[in-house]
């Protein structure tokens, strides 16, 4: 059977945009083999709300399983609700965005029905009738061709690395009653919201990000204006050396030990370009690095290069782009 | 508490990685191998949990060739009592629930009430062992843990989660995987560099399930276009917002 099953995210009761991409890779892959795109919803009351819109990214058919137990993300209580859904339809592939939250729930899936995972997933081919992942490893020195012997294959998807487009389908949600667990070994006890801005580092779509050429944490103030000059959706990326240095919360860590990206636009500022950072990095879209030394490792990675001093070039930068902002 | 820190050995990050078009593996001449640097987290955690009162023996474990013995006696010499080798011929799967099938019955016969890992492994990324081995054991898992605690019957964690920390608490026996927070590796001393010559280091024969996620080539990343210097300073400053507005089509 071509069937492909999207697993939905959501927070506070909605669904999160990038379940939006996760359909339309799954619409695109169905259409491949032959089969539906479908979603699966999991959530508390009310989730099932606006799950019919996934119909415009190409679900079929949008399963939901909405349960007061399911309010808040606890992984062995999902993933065994998922198990169970994929159990009995017989899907090729099941797909997961590759979030914080999906790359802890995909492998638990993976597990409890016995099936292979490709995990962080830039590309995704049909070959021979059978699903084939294309995915970056060592760091993101070599991609990687791999196939699945063993159905479904189960998969999540690296975030902004697919892109959604409005394959119109039926969108027909069906209600999902699962069993849910009720012995759990683990409890959320506590939420600290981070203080910096509403997106994500790994989920935005530009990136401005600060190493130790910005010289101590007191001239962060320059990145953040120009952070809220390019908009909402737009994130604060920090290099190793100035988490380490205490400078920035490791949350906003882009590299090999920290965060990988891949947003439409990435701005290295005083950053000089080490092997591990480029690995967080190396997929955005576009670069453009800031840094006084020409002859620093970045500028070789980069599309659009300024040498000079990041103090007097970043208000200027946030000057033109409010300016081009508002004539747009 | 006796804890378990699973390690894989692999290339050092710095490492030019090299291949043949269409080949399945790298080259391995001139690499060096390292112990993943979260797994390095994963060691400090356990030792520092064992220095810290809750009195134990802190045991490495590594799916690998025979080689890993290497990377076992680096662990030991950090600080860990002893080691396991399941050894393997050739690489190690990129199939992690092949891997984890492996651990998880060699778990399965000891009694060790919390296992660690890194969250992910710095070769294939593909960031799943931790999570698997719990769910095939049937103990709860955090991952993406910066820091945790010790309380009675319960490890209480710090995990990154989009948007802040999550604090959570599992019951024991419990599965933990480490990122990058509190925990950074010591440096070996003389003292346990010698000493690591003397610890336990089982090898035994481990015989994977196949794998049914199958390499099927390695590709160089596609090159990108070059890119180019606009200017020094403040000048370049129009000129780049232009380009990044007209040709880059990103503003």
């Amino acid at each position: 059977m071509g069937d492909v099953l999207a697993i939905a995210e959501q927070r506070d009761g909605k669904i999160r945009p990038v379940t939006n991409e996760v359909v339309t890779a799954a619409a695109a892959m169905a259409e491949g083999l032959g089969g539906s795109a479908q979603a699966l919803v999991l959530g508390g009351t009310g989730v099932g709300e606006h799950a019919g819109d996934l119909g415009s990214f190409g679900a079929e058919v949008v399963h939901v399983a909405e349960d007061p137990a399911l309010e808040s993300f606890v992984p062995e209580i999902y993933a065994a609700v998922i198990a169970e859904a994929v159990g009995s339809r017989g899907y090729a592939a099941v797909l997961f965005s590759a979030t914080a939250l999906g790359k802890d729930l995909a492998p638990r899936v993976a597990a409890l029905i016995d099936a292979p995972l490709a995990s962080d997933v830039t590309g995704l081919e049909i070959e021979d009738g059978r699903p084939v992942a294309i995915r970056p490893i060592y760091g993101g020195k070599a991609i990687a061709r791999v196939g699945f012997e063993a159905s479904p294959a189960v998969v999540s998807l690296r975030p902004n690395a697919f892109g959604t487009n409005g394959a119109q389908a039926a969108g027909r949600t069906e209600p999902f009653t699962a069993a849910i667990p009720d012995a759990v070994r683990a409890r959320i006890v506590d939420f600290r919201a981070a203080e910096t801005g509403s997106v994500d580092v790994a989920e935005a779509s530009i990136i401005v990000s600060g190493g130790r050429g910005m010289k101590g944490p007191e001239h962060w103030h320059l990145l953040e204006d120009l952070r809220s000059a390019l908009g909402p959706g737009t994130a604060l990326g920090a290099s190793r050396a100035v988490v380490d240095a205490g400078w920035r919360s490791h949350g906003e860590q882009v590299g090999q030990t920290g965060k990988t990206v891949a947003p439409k636009l990435y701005f290295a500022v005083g950053i000089s370009g080490a092997v591990q950072h480029l690995a967080g990095m190396r997929t955005s879209q576009t670069i453009v690095a800031i840094n006084k030394d020409p002859d620093a490792p970045i500028f070789a990675l980069a599309d659009y290069g300024i040498v000079g001093d990041a103090f007097e070039i970043l208000p200027r930068l946030t000057t033109e782009v409010t300016a081009l902002r508002s004539e747009g | 508490m006796d804890i378990i820190v699973c390690l894989k050995r692999v290339p050092d990050t710095e490492t030019r990685v090299r291949f043949a078009d269409g080949a399945t593996a790298i080259e391995p001449e001139g690499v060096k191998y390292i112990v993943s640097p979260y797994d390095e987290f994963a060691l400090e955690a356990a030792l520092r949990t064992t220095e810290a009162g809750e009195e134990g023996q802190v045991t490495v474990i590594t799916l690998g060739d025979e080689d890993s013995q290497e990377t076992l006696r680096a662990a030991l010499a950090a600080g860990a009592d002893q080691a396991v080798l399941l050894r393997v011929q050739g690489s190690v799967t990129m199939d992690g629930l092949a891997t984890a099938k492996v651990l998880a019955a060699e778990l399965e016969t000891r009694d060790e009430q919390l296992v660690l890992f890194g969250v992910k492994a710095a070769d294939d990324d593909q960031q799943q062992v931790g999570p698997m081995v719990a769910t095939l054991l049937g103990r709860p898992c955090a991952s993406n843990v910066t820091s945790f605690e010790m309380d009675g019957d319960v490890i209480r964690c710090d995990r990154g989660v989009e948007g802040g920390t999550e604090v959570v608490e599992l019951d024991l026996p419990a599965v933990v995987t480490l990122t990058k927070g509190a925990f950074e590796l010591r440096y070996p001393s003389l003292k346990g560099i010698m000493a690591a010559k003397r610890k336990p280091l089982d090898v035994k024969d481990a015989d994977p399930p196949e794998s049914r996620l199958v390499l099927q080539r390695l590709d160089y990343p596609p090159e990108r276009a070059e890119g180019r210097i606009l200017g020094e300073g403040v000048e370049a400053v129009p000129e780049l917002v232009r380009l990044l507005r007209d040709e880059a089509n990103v503003l």
